[in-house]
C-alpha cells in the first residue's frame, strides 16, 4: 500500500509544526499532533513489526489500545520505553523508534523463515515436545525468541507519579456522543460531573464520524457540554484512562500529562456512567494479518483526524451499514473504493463500486496487500479495510460485577440490567449509532427531548463468523499468532471451555488484551464446536482496562518513602557525634560511632562501656502508659508475670504471651503510683502489644476502668551504663535520688520531668533517663560533656548487642522464635504457680507445651578465637545428623576475650556441661553447652 | 479500597483496620477446665463463612475493637456494633 | 494415550493435526465409584493420578465445579521450591520437587519445569543470620540450599536496585539451585491426561452440593449432575474446602484471603531467577514468554470473592520497582486474584476429618502450586490405605489440639 497525506483533512495535526523521528533507522517526517502510527501510515511504511511466533510481517490494524501489531521501543533522550503502541504514542521530535521482535529490522527480519515451519508449530506444540532433555536446556533459545521490546538496564524512570484520592458524585467514563449527552443533561440539572476520556479531546467517535447535533456541527454540542460541566462545578479529564473498577465504588485512573509527571487517581464515585463505546471486530479470511488489512474505523480515524490516507485502491469488506460512511469518506478523499458487503440486501452505496453478497475469502500479497479474493475473483487493491461488527466495551461493567447477555439483534454480548450499579449507555450498552447514543445518554439525567440529530438509526448489520471450512490461515489473535486452525485443534483436544482455549492457545493474552481476539476466539470456538456464542461462554474482565505503567501504580512509594523508617529525635546530634546508622526493627539507629571497621568499633565501645561508662539512645523502646483502677488487673491478664503485686516506684521484668503460649514480647513494667503503670515494649512490637492490651481492656476489664496511652514517640530515653555511671550522671548536674535496682522515680529537670529507672540490659549498673522530646538535647548535652570527662563513650546498638549477650539476655525475635515459650527461657514460676487466667496460659499445657524435647535457652563455649556463625545448627556429636537447635546470637566478647554464643537447644538445660556438634555450611566443630550468662555470673557488677 | 464503619470514628479506608477474629467465640476458662480440643477449637477453628459474616475488627487509629457485619463474597458492609459493654 | 514427541508432532503435521485426540475424556458421572475426589485443580488431579498409578485404584472420579485447573492452579505465580526450615516441611516440599523433576517424562507432557534457582534476599545482618539458619537447616535435611553473598546475588539478578537511595539493599540471602518455575496449566492438564488414560473419570461442571453419611461413614455426594455413591471421599478444593467439611459438621482452621498476581507486558530476557525480597515482600520471575510474573502479600480483608484490590496492588508494584528501578519502564498487563485457604501456621492440613472415609488436602495458603505432586501423592495414600504416609502425618488436623504447629514464619522468621 502507499501512504499519503490528504491536503486538508486532519483535525488533530498542526501542519505549521513539522516533527521527525526515526523508525528502524529510517527518518520519518510528521507533524505535531501525529501519533507514530499516523506518521508512519502517511509515509507509506507498511511493515511495522513481526509476529510473535511465525515472524510474519505485520502492519497497523487499529487506532488505540486495540492495536496488536505496531508495538515499538521508543527512546527519547535518556528516556526509554519498551512496548509502546504506535497508535497511542504522540510523535515527539528526535524520537528513536525501533520495531520489536525483529532482527535487524521489521522489513528484513532474520527469522522470517519461521513462517515456513508453521505446520510444526501449532498451538501448544511445546506441551508435546522438548521432553528429551530437561526443559531448561531448550529454554534459553525460546526465551531469546520470545518477549517484545527490551528493558534498558541503565534507565530508571523517576518515582514522581503522585497518587491522588478523589471523591465525586457522578463519574462519566467516555466523552463520545453518549457520554457528552449524559454529561450535558446531568450538568444542566445541576450535578457536578466528572467527565473522563482517554483521548486528548472530547468527542470520541464524533471526531472521525462527524455529525450534526441540534442543527449544528457536533463540536458546538461538545463545547456546550464542556461549558455546562465546568459551570456546574464538574471536571473534565482528558488523556485519562479509567482502568479499574474496585470494591466500594473505587475507580482507578491513569492521567497522562504533557507538562508534568503522570498521575494515579483513586476516584470514589457515588454514581458511574459507562460510555466507553464499542470496538470494531475484524473479519476472518486467509492472510487477514497482512499489512494493509485494517479496521474500517481506524482507517476513517487516520483519514479524518490525521489526514493520513493508507492506500489508493481500497477494498472495504463489511456486513454492516457503519462501514458505508467510511467508504464514502475515503472516496471523497480521492481513493478508489470497492465496497464488498456480505449481505444480499445491503443498502445501495451511491457512486461507489459495490459488490453485494460478496464474501472476502483471502488477501494476497507477500509483504503487503496486493489483491483480495472476493467470491472467487481477484480484485487488485493496496489496502483492505474490514468490519466484522462491533463489540461493546464492557470492561468496567464486568469488573464491577456486571453480567452479560447475548443480544442477537445487536449481535453482541451486552450488559444485563440489574447486575451492576454502573449505568451503561450508547454503544457500550449495545445501542449503536449516534441517535441511540445521544438518546440513551440524555435519558439518564435529562427531561423531555434530548439533543436532536439527523443521523439514521438503527444501523443494520448481519452477523459475521469465522468459517472453519475456508482454506488458508485465518488469524484470530494477531499478536500471539493464533489461527482458526489452532482453535480447531484446541477443540479437538478438549480445550473447549473458553478459559481453557485462552490458556492453551494464548489467545487474547497479548498486550492488546484480546480486544480484537476475544470475540473472535469465542465465535471461532462456537463455530468449530457447533455451539452458540452464549453456550460457549465469555472470559472474565479484570483490571487493567489497558496496560498501565508500573511507575503509575507504584507512585512515589520508593526509597525513603517505601516503608518509611522511624527516626530518633536526636538523630542530628548522633550524626554530629559520628554515628553510623542502620535499621533496627523499623528504626534508624546508631550502629556504631566513629571511623573504621564497624566490628572493631563495636568491640571498642563494648569494652569501654564495661571498663568506664557508655551511653546509648534507647528511645525506640515502647512506652505504653496504662492508667486507672483496673490497670493492675489488666496487666495481670496480659502478662505472664503478675504486675498487680508490684510496689509503686518499682519495676519488674515480664513477658507478654500470645494465646498460643509463645513469648510475644518482653520488657520491664514500671509502676509509678497505685493506678499508673508504664509498659515497655520491643521497638518493633509497640503496636502489637498495644493491640493486645486494648483487647483485654475492652473485652475483660471495661473501658471505664483503665486507659492506655502510647507515649513512645514523645519521649527520649538515654541509658547510662557501666561502673562510672554514677559519676557521669552526677557530672551532668543531675541530682540522682538513691534508687535500688529496679527502682523508678520522676524528678524535675530543666523545667520538665526526668524519669529515672534503674534497669539494666547490660548487667552493669545502669540508669534509663527519660525526658520529653523537647528537653532531649539539653539532657544529651549535659551527659555528653560529663561522659567525655569520665573517659566513657557513646555506644551504638552493635555494642549493646554484645553487652546483653555477655549476660545471656534475650532479644525477642532474634533469640526467640515463634515456638519459644516462657519456660523454655527458664521462667517456670508463673506457669507452675499462677491460678488466675492470663494470656497464653492454656496453650502452655498442651502436649507440645509440656514436651520434653522443647528447645531451651543455653549458652555455648568454644575453644579458639573463631566465633561460631549465628544460624549454625547444633547436632549430635555422633549418630545421624539432625538439628537439635541453632545459634541465635554469637559475638566475640571483648570483656571475656573469647567468643560467646547463645542458642535454643533441644532439652538444652539438661545438656549443660556436655558437648554438641555445631554445623555450618557443611563444616562441624564441637561446642560445650553452658549457662547462658557468660559474664559476671554472680551479678556483682549490678551494684558496682 | 473498601471502606468500613468504625462505630467511634465513622467510615474509613480498609487500610486503617485489622481483622481480629470471627465474632461469637467466648474464651473458654478457667484453663484447667478446658480440654486441648476445646482450646484448639477456640483458638484455631473457624467458620470462614461464604456470604454473611460477623467479625471483630480493630480500628488501628483509635484502637477500638468492634463488630462488623459484612458479606465476604460481595464485600457489602451490612452494619457495625460496639462490643458489649462499650459506648460509641 | 497418544504419545507426544517431536516425531509425533511432525507426523500429525502431515495430517494437519486433524487426528489429535482429546487430552482427557469428557466423562459423565457414574452412579458409584471406589473413591471420589472433590476439586479438579492440580491437587485433585494428581491425587487421581497417584491413586491409579501407586494404588491401582481406577474406579475413581474427580469432580470439578467449573473447568479443570481453573482455581488456584491456574492463578499462581508458578514458583516451585523446597527452601523450608522444619524437617517436616522439607520432607513434604522436597518430595514434591523431586516428583516435579521427573514429571514431564512421567506424564509425557511438558510441564516446562525451569530450575533456574531462587533467591530469598536479605537486607540486614540480622536477616542474613536468619537466612544462614534456614540454609543450614536445609542442608541438614538433605536439600540443596546455601547462603548466597551479595556479589553472587547481583550476578543472578543484575538489575537489582544498587542505588544509594535504595530502601532495601540486597545483601545476599538463601539460594536454592533446584527451585524455579513450572507451567501451571500444564501441570493440571498433564495429570488430567495421564489419569484419564488410566481410566479415571474427570467430570467438569459438576458441583458437590451435599455430602451423605451413613452411620458415621461417608456414603456419597449429591452433585449438580446427580447423586454419586462412594465410601472414600477426598477433598482438595482449596477455599471451598471449609464449606464442604461444614456439610458434615466439621470446622477447619482456615481463613480465606485473596492473593493477587500480576503480569507485565513481555520483554526480552532481563531476569533469570526467581527473587523474593524480604523487605518488600514482593517476588518476581520472568516467564518464557517474557512477561514478569509478580506476587506479594495477601489482601487485608478475608474474602471468598476472587477480586484483587487496589491498595495491595500499589504495595506490591511499588515493592517491585524498589527492587528493580528499571522495571518502571514496563506496564502492567494483567492482574488476577485467587482465594487462598490460610491456616494459622501456614502449613497444610492433610488427613482425615469428619466421617470415616473423608480426607482433606487443604490449607496450602499461598504455596499450593509447588506442592501439587506431593499433595496428590499423600492424599492418594490416605484414600487408598486409610492411613497416613509418614510425610503427611505431622500435617494432620490433630496438631492444633496438641499445640504442635509447623509454623515456618515462626521458626525461621520468614513467611512462606
Amino acid at each position: 500500500m502507499s501512504g499519503s497525506r490528504h491536503a486538508e483533512l486532519g483535525r488533530f495535526i498542526d501542519r505549521s509544526q513539522p516533527r521527525s523521528f526515526t523508525f528502524d533507522g529510517q527518518r520519518i517526517a510528521g507533524f505535531a499532533g501525529d501519533t507514530l502510527a499516523s506518521a508512519l501510515l502517511a509515509n507509506g511504511v507498511h511493515i511495522l513489526g513481526r509476529s510473535f511466533k511465525y515472524h510474519r510481517p505485520r502492519g497497523l490494524w487499529g487506532m488505540g489500545a486495540d492495536e496488536p501489531n505496531a508495538i515499538f521501543d521508543v527512546r527519547l533522550g535518556q528516556e526509554h520505553r519498551p512496548n509502546q503502541r504506535a497508535t497511542t504514542t504522540l510523535l515527539e521530535d528526535a524520537m528513536v523508534v525501533t520495531s520489536v521482535n525483529a532482527n535487524p529490522n521489521a522489513a528484513k527480519d532474520r527469522f522470517r523463515l519461521m513462517d515456513r515451519l508453521h505446520r510444526f508449530l501449532p498451538a501448544g506444540f511445546y506441551y508435546k515436545t522438548f521432553m528429551a532433555l530437561d526443559w531448561i536446556r531448550y529454554e534459553p533459545m525460546i526465551r531469546r525468541m520470545a518477549g517484545l521490546g527490551r528493558v534498558d538496564p541503565g534507565y530508571a524512570p523517576p518515582a514522581d507519579v503522585p497518587h491522588l484520592v478523589a471523591v465525586c458524585d457522578l463519574l462519566i467514563v467516555g466523552a463520545g456522543p453518549s457520554g457528552l449527552a449524559a454529561a450535558h443533561a446531568a450538568a444542566q440539572s445541576g450535578r457536578a460531573v466528572w467527565l473522563v476520556d482517554d483521548a486528548a479531546q472530547l468527542g470520541g467517535s464524533l471526531h472521525r464520524r462527524g455529525g450534526q447535533i441540534d442543527g449544528a456541527d457536533w463540536t458546538a454540542f461538545a463545547d456546550a457540554t464542556r461549558y455546562a460541566v465546568l459551570n456546574a462545578g464538574g471536571r473534565i479529564l482528558c488523556n485519562t484512562t479509567v482502568w479499574g473498577a474496585f470494591d466500594h465504588n473505587v475507580f482507578s485512573a491513569w492521567v497522562r500529562r504533557l507538562d508534568g509527571p503522570d498521575q494515579h487517581m483513586r476516584i470514589r464515585a457515588a454514581e458511574v456512567v459507562v460510555a466507553t463505546g464499542a470496538i470494531e471486530r475484524p473479519l476472518w479470511f486467509a492472510n487477514n494479518d497482512l499489512p494493509g488489512v485494517m479496521s474500517c474505523e481506524a482507517a476513517l480515524e487516520f483519514l479524518q483526524c490525521y489526514g493520513a490516507l493508507p492506500g489508493q485502491r481500497i477494498l472495504i469488506a463489511t456486513a454492516n451499514d457503519a462501514s458505508y460512511t467510511v467508504a464514502s469518506a475515503l472516496a471523497k478523499a480521492g481513493a478508489e473504493v470497492t465496497l464488498v458487503d456480505q449481505r444480499h440486501d445491503a443498502p445501495d452505496a451511491d457512486d461507489i463500486t459495490q459488490i453485494k453478497s460478496g464474501i472476502l475469502t483471502a488477501a494476497k500479497g507477500k509483504t503487503h496487500v496486493q489483491s483480495a479474493v472476493v467470491n472467487g475473483q481477484d480484485i487488485p487493491c493496496d489496502a483492505i479495510f474490514c468490519s466484522g461488527g462491533y463489540t461493546p466495551t464492557v470492561h468496567l461493567w464486568c469488573q464491577s460485577g456486571g453480567k452479560l447477555d447475548w443480544d442477537a439483534d445487536q449481535d453482541a454480548l451486552v450488559p444485563r440490567p440489574g447486575t451492576s450499579s454502573l449505568k451503561p449507555i450508547g454503544a457500550a450498552a449495545g445501542q449503536f449509532g449516534l441517535k441511540a447514543a445521544l438518546a440513551t445518554g440524555h435519558a439518564l439525567f435529562g427531561n423531555g427531548n434530548g439533543p436532536e440529530t439527523d443521523a439514521v438509526t438503527p444501523r443494520a448489520q448481519a452477523p459475521v463468523r469465522p468459517d472453519p471450512n475456508l482454506p488458508g490461515r485465518q488469524w484470530i489473535d494477531m499478536q500471539n499468532d493464533v489461527t482458526l486452525k489452532d482453535v480447531g485443534l484446541a477443540a479437538r483436544e478438549g480445550f473447549t471451555s473458553v478459559e481453557h482455549l485462552k490458556r492453551y492457545t494464548t489467545l487474547g493474552m497479548a498486550t492488546d488484551q484480546g480486544r480484537t481476539s476475544n470475540f473472535a476466539g469465542l465465535a471461532a470456538m462456537a463455530a468449530v464446536t457447533g455451539r452458540t456464542i452464549p453456550e460457549t461462554g465469555t472470559t472474565t474482565y479484570r483490571p487493567p482496562f489497558e496496560p498501565v505503567p508500573l511507575s503509575v501504580i507504584a507512585g512515589r512509594r520508593r526509597g525513603d518513602l517505601f516503608n518509611p523508617l522511624k527516626r530518633l529525635s536526636l538523630e542530628a546530634a548522633h550524626c554530629d557525634m559520628g554515628a553510623r546508622f542502620r535499621e533496627y526493627g523499623g528504626w534508624l539507629r546508631p550502629a556504631v560511632y566513629g571511623v573504621g571497621a564497624e566490628a572493631d568499633l563495636a568491640q571498642k565501645e563494648a569494652k569501654i562501656a564495661r571498663d568506664i561508662a557508655g551511653i546509648f539512645d534507647a528511645s525506640p523502646l515502647g512506652k505504653l502508659e496504662v492508667i486507672g483502677t483496673g490497670a493492675g488487673k489488666l496487666l495481670d491478664f496480659t502478662g505472664y508475670m503478675r504486675m498487680s503485686t508490684l510496689k509503686p516506684g518499682r519495676a519488674r521484668y515480664g513477658f507478654m504471651l500470645a494465646e498460643s503460649g509463645i513469648v510475644y514480647d518482653d520488657g520491664v513494667v514500671l509502676r509509678l503510683d497505685e493506678n499508673r503503670f508504664i509498659v515497655s515494649a520491643s521497638s518493633s512490637h509497640v503496636d502489637g502489644v498495644r493491640a493486645r492490651l486494648e483487647d483485654a481492656r475492652q473485652d475483660r476489664i471495661g473501658h471505664r476502668h483503665v486507659y492506655i496511652h502510647d507515649v513512645t514517640q514523645g519521649l527520649v530515653t538515654l541509658t547510662v551504663t557501666g561502673p562510672k555511671t554514677l559519676d557521669v550522671i552526677a557530672g551532668a548536674g543531675i541530682d540522682l535520688p538513691d534508687l535500688p535496682h529496679m527502682g523508678v522515680v520522676e524528678t524535675p529537670l530543666d523545667g520538665h520531668f526526668l524519669r529515672v529507672a534503674r534497669i539494666s540490659f547490660t548487667g552493669d549498673r545502669s540508669y534509663e533517663l527519660t525526658v520529653p522530646g523537647r528537653n532531649a538535647e539539653g539532657l544529651r548535652a549535659r551527659l555528653d560533656a560529663s561522659l567525655k570527662n569520665a573517659g566513657g563513650k557513646w555506644i551504638g546498638l552493635e555494642a549493646v548487642m554484645i553487652l546483653r549477650a555477655e549476660k545471656g539476655f534475650i532479644l525477642i525475635g532474634k533469640d526467640t522464635d515463634g515456638n519459644t515459650m516462657p519456660h523454655d527461657l527458664g521462667w517456670v514460676g508463673p506457669m507452675n504457680k499462677r491460678d488466675d487466667e492470663y494470656l497464653g496460659k492454656r496453650a502452655l499445657f498442651t502436649p507440645e507445651g509440656q514436651s520434653e524435647t522443647r528447645r531451651q535457652w543455653v549458652g555455648l563455649r568454644v575453644t579458639g578465637d573463631a566465633v561460631p556463625e549465628t544460624g549454625s545448627h547444633l547436632i549430635p556429636t555422633d549418630g545421624p545428623r539432625r538439628s537439635l537447635g541453632f545459634i541465635t546470637s554469637s559475638y566475640f566478647s571483648p570483656n571475656l576475650g573469647r567468643p560467646i554464643a547463645l542458642a535454643l537447644l533441644e532439652n538444652g538445660r539438661a545438656l549443660v556441661g556436655t558437648t554438641v556438634g555445631c554445623f555450618n555450611d557443611g563444616s562441624v566443630r564441637n561446642v560445650e553447652v553452658v549457662d547462658a550468662c557468660a559474664f559476671d555470673p554472680d551479678w556483682s557488677r549490678l551494684n558496682g | 479500597m473498601q471502606q468500613f464503619p468504625c462505630p467511634f470514628c465513622g467510615l474509613r479506608n480498609e487500610t486503617e483496620f485489622h481483622f481480629a477474629f470471627e465474632a461469637g467465640h467466648p474464651r473458654p476458662e478457667p484453663a484447667k477446665d478446658v480440654s486441648d480440643a476445646e482450646w484448639a477449637k477456640y483458638l484455631y477453628l473457624h467458620k470462614a463463612p461464604k456470604g454473611k459474616s460477623s467479625e471483630i475488627w480493630l480500628h488501628l487509629t483509635c484502637h477500638e475493637y468492634f463488630i462488623l457485619h459484612r458479606d465476604t463474597v460481595t464485600r457489602e458492609v451490612l452494619s457495625c456494633d460496639v462490643l458489649p459493654g462499650a459506648e460509641a | 494415550m497418544q504419545h507426544y514427541s517431536a516425531f509425533s508432532l511432525a507426523r500429525h503435521a502431515l495430517s494437519h493435526h486433524k487426528n489429535w485426540q482429546s487430552a482427557w475424556r469428557k466423562a459423565d458421572p457414574k452412579p458409584r465409584y471406589d473413591a471420589v475426589i472433590i476439586g479438579g485443580g492440580g491437587h485433585g488431579l494428581s491425587t487421581a493420578y497417584y491413586l491409579a498409578k501407586n494404588h491401582g485404584m481406577k474406579r475413581v472420579a474427580v469432580l470439578e465445579r467449573g473447568w479443570i485447573g481453573g482455581g488456584n492452579t491456574g492463578r499462581n505465580t508458578t514458583a516451585v521450591r523446597s527452601n523450608y526450615f522444619y524437617p517436616e516441611s522439607v520432607a513434604l516440599y522436597d518430595l514434591s520437587l523431586r516428583l516435579y523433576e521427573g514429571l514431564s517424562k512421567e506424564l509425557n507432557y511438558n510441564i516446562m519445569l525451569s530450575q533456574r534457582g531462587m533467591l530469598i534476599a536479605a537486607h540486614t545482618p540480622i536477616q542474613m543470620e536468619i537466612c544462614n539458619r534456614i540454609a543450614n537447616a536445609m542442608q541438614l535435611n538433605g536439600v540443596d540450599g546455601r547462603l548466597m553473598t551479595a556479589a553472587e546475588a547481583e550476578e543472578k539478578a543484575p538489575l537489582v536496585n544498587k542505588s544509594k537511595g535504595a530502601r532495601y539493599k540486597c545483601m545476599g540471602g538463601i539460594w536454592q539451585d533446584r527451585a524455579g518455575t513450572a507451567r501451571h496449566d500444564a501441570v493440571a492438564w498433564g495429570y488430567a491426561r495421564a489419569a484419564s488414560a488410566m481410566g479415571i473419570d474427570i467430570i467438569e461442571n459438576c458441583e458437590v452440593t451435599e455430602v451423605f453419611t451413613s452411620s458415621g461413614a461417608v456414603a456419597g455426594v449429591e452433585t449438580t449432575r446427580g447423586k454419586i455413591q462412594t465410601e472414600r471421599l477426598g477433598v482438595a478444593a482449596a477455599g471451598a474446602t471449609p464449606g464442604l467439611v461444614q456439610m458434615v459438621g466439621g470446622d477447619l482452621p482456615i481463613h480465606n484471603y485473596d492473593l493477587q498476581a500480576f503480569v507485565s507486558e513481555p520483554v526480552k530476557p532481563c531476569l533469570d531467577t526467581v527473587l523474593l525480597y524480604l523487605g518488600t515482600g514482593t517476588y518476581v520471575s520472568q516467564s518464557d514468554k517474557g512477561e514478569l510474573v509478580i506476587g506479594g502479600g495477601l489482601d487485608r480483608v478475608p474474602t471468598h470473592g476472587q477480586k484483587g484490590n487496589l491498595p495491595t496492588q500499589e504495595t506490591v508494584i511499588s515493592g517491585l520497582l524498589e527492587m528493580f528501578p528499571a522495571f518502571a519502564q514496563l506496564k502492567l498487563l494483567r492482574q488476577w486474584a485467587g482465594v487462598v485457604d490460610v491456616v494459622p501456621d501456614s502449613s497444610p492440613v492433610i488427613g482425615p476429618v469428619g466421617p470415616e472415609g473423608m480426607f482433606v488436602n487443604c490449607g496450602w495458603g499461598t504455596g499450593g502450586f509447588k506442592a501439587i505432586p506431593a499433595g496428590g501423592y499423600l492424599l492418594a495414600h490416605l484414600l487408598a490405605t486409610g492411613e497416613h504416609h509418614d510425610i503427611s502425618r505431622p500435617f494432620d488436623l490433630n496438631r492444633f489440639a496438641q499445640g504442635r504447629l509447623i509454623d515456618e514464619a515462626a521458626g525461621s522468621g520468614i513467611a512462606h
